[in-house]
């Protein structure tokens, strides 16, 4: 039992990241616009919130500093998904490129900061936030084990968040003028939504999410930050693709990753795995390789938004 | 008649595009130089000017190390903007670099008694591996819908993960934990260039990376199979109603996409300048570098054989400028502040035109 425990607890670290970030792109994209910035976004997130951990440790430690730096790493994600959301909706720029120049900036730009501000690359920071056991619910048998034991409330707000975030789209005026942009922008234009507004929300609420998924990444998987979220942000762009731009499905594809990929970081203290013998690269590999398998089976109807990548003119008929 | 000429070139396509990239170069380098003022401003001057010097700061042997590390990259680059001209974005460039790399390291150093042909065999089977590893993402795009993104988002880590296996249990330098020095026939021959360029590292990687250039340039232009792509990245219903089987036109394009990423792995590892691949788990950046070059070169052969060589001219005034004490990620900061610029161009056009209309009303 004790090894199932441990992998539902592990699988949180991997998953709730990937799951918010991809929610966060389905946004931008079912608005219509393509976000593949969402890597830039995170390190700039993970950056000003693990800066702000760092700088204000020595006064303030525990959940409260955790929640304050969520934030700013959400604001952060947001100013800096502006640029995108600038040049990809005003100046009808080709958002490939744009995305690729942000992804490019960002970790350039927090590795310059940080030798500014600290003299080096790294930024340490004191993890205060680790919860042993959730009080009351920790002692829920089986299910406290699992779901409320050696947790970080990182956990909590992202589920929280995506659940707002599926409801919002699914089933609000909002959610539905957006995936009206991202489907039919001029249809959405004819009955007096303002195309350009909704595609700033989207990118907006992408950045918000991104930064927070930054941040979320590091603190429980680290005890320092280096300019990097290790590729997530590529990873949540291929989970938003995998799980076919629906948050249900989205859902499905980062938690089959998160198992994927804790799977192959501690089998070593799974048994029926460790027996098998195999290298320490091919556990690695396994969960990309299962992936593209996945794919393959799932992938003949694509249900990308149609308008997605289009600039939206309105003289154009 | 002299004046209508005048009039339609400054306001021709070619000049807006040129006018745009050169105002964006300009935009991104002074990005550069307000965050060096910012944050030291006594030393910002010299190191801009370091930058901006590059590789032509050291005389003959600047030039050399500029070419030699621009000629990985424009392979990349050129593997990047071949995919985009079908309409595809090859992101796994990485992966490809990194299987071509391998396998020519792994060439170089088991393989004995090819003499000189031993670098080309290396050169040879890495573009191989590279096409082989480009096709994947190109079948199961063709054949399956899978979005490529995603295919070679994964493909980089298969890619990086399965070489550092291959890594260890074939040509592992345990102590220093990368690969062991290939065998001195496997290197790419100087032919003279490194010794012109003041004994650089440079070498007779520049010439192939031009050729591949050059190669690329005639498939794109002059050849049929060069114009199906183009009109597949373009429309691609259109050219399926003109007959154009998409389906082995996007196979092919990421084939070759992967044959030049793989080749440019082969150029950096078989070098002769003491290049190892470090067995670590962090993608290969050139891929990614790829990307900006092909983005600055806007996916023409030319364009990226220069986008190449002005990446490498900074990167090599970056080095440079670590002197001042500044972190040579100033270099990445005006790269990405270019490209930005660059997809702006609407902004500058509007720009160009309001200059115009302004000069206009003065003539008036």
């Amino acid at each position: 039992m004790d090894v199932i425990y441990f992998i539902v607890q592990q699988t949180m670290f991997f998953a709730i990241p990937l799951l918010l970030v991809a929610i966060g792109g389905m946004y931008a994209e079912r608005s219509g616009v393509i976000n593949i910035a969402l890597e830039g976004i995170m390190v700039m997130g993970a950056f000003t919130g693990i800066l702000f951990i760092s700088e204000m440790g020595d006064s303030m430690s525990g959940q409260g500093l955790l929640i304050l730096a969520i934030l700013i790493s959400g604001a952060t994600g947001m100013v800096f998904s502006l640029l995108h959301a600038f040049a990809s909706i005003n100046m009808k720029a080709d958002q490939t490129i744009s995305g690729t120049a942000l992804n490019l900036f960002a970790p350039a730009f927090v590795i310059f900061a940080a030798r500014m501000i600290n003299g080096v690359q790294q930024i340490p920071f004191i993890d205060s936030f680790r919860i042993d056991s959730v009080p009351v619910l920790g002692s829920i048998p089986v299910i406290g084990d699992m779901f409320f034991k050696n947790t970080y409330i990182t956990t909590y707000i992202g589920l929280g968040l995506y659940v707002l975030a599926a409801f919002v789209i699914a089933k609000t005026s909002f959610g539905l003028r957006l995936r009206a942009c991202g489907e039919h922008p001029g249809a959405a234009d004819s009955v007096g939504v303002s195309v350009k507004k909704i595609r700033y929300a989207g990118v907006i609420i992408s950045g918000f999410l991104g930064g927070v998924g930054g941040l979320v990444f590091v603190v429980p998987t680290s005890t320092n930050f280096n300019a990097t979220v290790a590729g997530y942000g590529f990873l949540a762009l291929a989970v938003m693709i995998f799980g076919q731009w629906r948050s249900g499905r989205i859902l499905g594809a980062a938690f089959f990753f998160g198992v994927m990929k804790t799977m192959a970081s501690a089998y070593t203290s799974v048994p029926v795995l460790k027996d098998l013998g195999l290298p320490n690269d091919v556990y690695k590999m396994i969960p990309y390789i299962a992936t593209l398998i996945v794919l393959i089976f799932t992938s003949k109807s694509s249900q990308a938004p149609r308008a997605e990548g289009i600039p939206f003119d309105r003289t154009a008929r | 008649m002299n004046k209508k000429n005048k009039e339609s070139f400054f306001a021709s396509e070619g000049f807006m595009n040129g006018m745009s990239a050169i105002i964006a170069i300009i935009a991104g380098l002074l990005i550069g130089f307000v965050l060096l003022l910012v944050s030291d401003s006594a030393n910002a001057a010299e190191g801009f000017s370091a930058i901006l010097q590059g590789g032509f700061s050291s005389g003959m042997n600047g030039i050399g190390k500029t070419l030699y590390i621009a000629t990985p990259i424009i392979l990349t680059g050129l593997s990047v903007g071949f995919a985009f001209k079908t309409g595809l974005f090859n992101i796994g460039a990485s992966g490809q670099f990194t299987a071509g790399a391998f396998v020519a390291i792994y060439i170089g150093v088991k393989w004995n008694g090819l003499g000189g042909m031993h670098w080309v065999v290396g050169l040879l089977a890495a573009t191989l591996v590279g096409a082989i590893f480009g096709v994947i993402p190109g079948l199961l795009k063709a054949y399956f819908n899978v979005n490529e993104v995603i295919t070679c988002i994964m493909m980089n880590y298969i890619g990086m993960y399965g070489t550092n296996l291959l890594i260890r249990n074939t040509v592992y330098d345990e102590i220093r934990n990368r690969t062991q020095a290939v065998q001195k026939t496997a290197d790419v021959p100087s032919a003279g260039i490194g010794e012109f360029f003041g004994n650089s590292s440079a070498n007779f990687g520049i010439v192939i990376a031009i050729i591949a250039v050059i190669l690329v340039y005639v498939i794109l232009n002059k050849t049929t199979f060069g114009y199906e792509l183009k009109a597949c990245g373009k429309n691609k219903e259109a050219s399926k109603y003109a007959g154009i089987n998409s389906k082995v036109d996007i196979v092919l394009s990421m084939a070759i996409a992967g044959a030049l990423s793989g080749l440019g792995g082969a150029l950096l590892y078989l070098s002769g300048s003491g290049k190892f691949i470090q067995v670590v788990d962090v993608i290969a950046n050139e891929g990614f570098t790829g990307i900006s070059v092909a983005l600055l070169g806007m996916s023409n052969p030319i364009g990226i054989l220069f986008a190449g060589l002005f990446i490498a001219h900074i990167t090599v005034g970056g080095g440079n400028m670590q002197l001042c004490g500044f972190p040579p990620e100033v270099v990445d900061i005006i790269t990405a502040s270019i490209i930005y610029c660059g997809a702006l161009s609407l902004l500058i056009k509007l720009f160009i035109n309001k200059l115009k209309n302004a000069k206009k009303k003065g003539e008036k």
